[in-house]
């Protein structure tokens, strides 16, 4: 392996912290859904992957079926295979480590990656080893202590902070809002899951919304 | 088992899966660009669907409350362009202030 270039190092550890700092508002949204500080740990430890977690707490604590959850988060989740197919021929690594490159594939290990393109393939991997273990560290470090100051406070939403979580959501969104088409479907999504809301059961009207994606999906040349 | 298990269990095992099997295909499968279009646009429908319900509905009725106020002070923020942490906390403070002070 060769030498780390400082500015891969000052990317990847800078990333990590700030990533990982919202590890926090994780941990308090899980225990404020009625997951506790165990279960909201184990989910960081083992899906890893925020916007999945954010949802299957979400839906569940808005009263949503296990399912509902579980397919909302995982459709959130399948970016991170898009992302391993492009990161796998990079690594090529086999068996463990595939496992463990597999379970650090996430938005942030991904872009810091590629954004080392200029420094050559081994800063790639540099980049991706290094802030996938990262934002890792800090994002299991961070869901602990969000979750324990939760505990601690009680029930979020009776101190009216419930807000915190679509703050969250939108903080995950905004920077993904980059063409007018992006800000329209976003606009659609939001008013069709108002709409199915008290028609449907919790978590559903979410899930509908796919089927908006996979039309402006396909309408983009 | 509760609910919450299984959403731990069940969101866990895919999660993986996905992730572990994008490292597992021929890149070729999926590299068509309509996929990779539908994929940029999922997380925007969905998350944007997440913040909508999350703000204005409660136990499958739309509801105008604090968390509305909350919403507005993010987006603020963000047009701000204020960090993650900053967006959250301010949104959660304004709706806690609008539950005890108004």
């Amino acid at each position: 392996m060769s030498a780390i270039a400082p500015a891969t190092w000052r990317d990847s550890f800078s990333v990590s912290l700030t990533v990982g700092a919202y590890g926090i508002a994780f941990g308090a949204a899980g225990v404020a859904a009625g997951f506790s500080v165990f279960q909201s740990c184990l989910l960081s430890l083992l899906t890893f992957s925020g916007a999945s977690q954010f949802a299957i707490v979400g839906v569940i604590g808005a009263g949503g079926s296990a399912l509902s959850g579980i397919t909302t988060a995982s459709l959130l989740g399948i970016r991170n295979g898009l992302y391993g197919l492009r990161m796998a021929p990079l690594l090529h690594v086999k068996g463990l480590r595939r496992v463990v490159a597999a379970q650090i594939t996430i938005d942030e290990s991904t872009g810091v990656a590629l954004s080392q393109e200029e420094r050559g393939e081994a800063a790639m991997r540099q980049g991706f080893w290094l802030t996938g273990f990262g934002v890792y560290i800090f994002w299991n470090i961070f869901t602990l202590v969000g979750a324990l100051g939760a505990q601690a406070m009680g029930d979020p939403a009776a101190w009216g902070l419930d807000a915190a979580v679509p703050a969250a959501f939108l903080g995950l969104v905004w920077p993904r809002l980059k063409k007018n088409s992006d800000r329209i479907l976003a606009a659609s999504a939001a008013l069709l899951s108002l709409a199915l809301t008290p028609i449907l059961p919790a978590g559903i009207p979410i899930i509908s919304t796919a089927i908006l994606a996979v039309i402006f999906g396909l309408r983009q040349r | 088992m509760s609910v919450m298990w299984w959403g731990v269990i069940g969101t866990s095992v895919i999660a993986f899966a996905l992730k572990f099997t994008g490292h597992s295909i021929p890149a070729r499968w999926l590299s068509h660009p309509k996929v990779q279009a539908i994929n940029l646009q999922i997380p925007i429908a969905l998350l944007s669907a997440l913040v909508a319900v999350q703000t204005f509905t409660s136990k499958s009725k739309l509801e105008l409350d604090h968390r509305a106020l909350g919403l507005g002070v993010a987006i603020v923020a963000l047009l701000f362009r204020a960090p993650f942490p900053v967006v959250v906390i301010s949104a959660a403070v304004t709706s806690a202030a609008v539950v005890h002070f108004l």
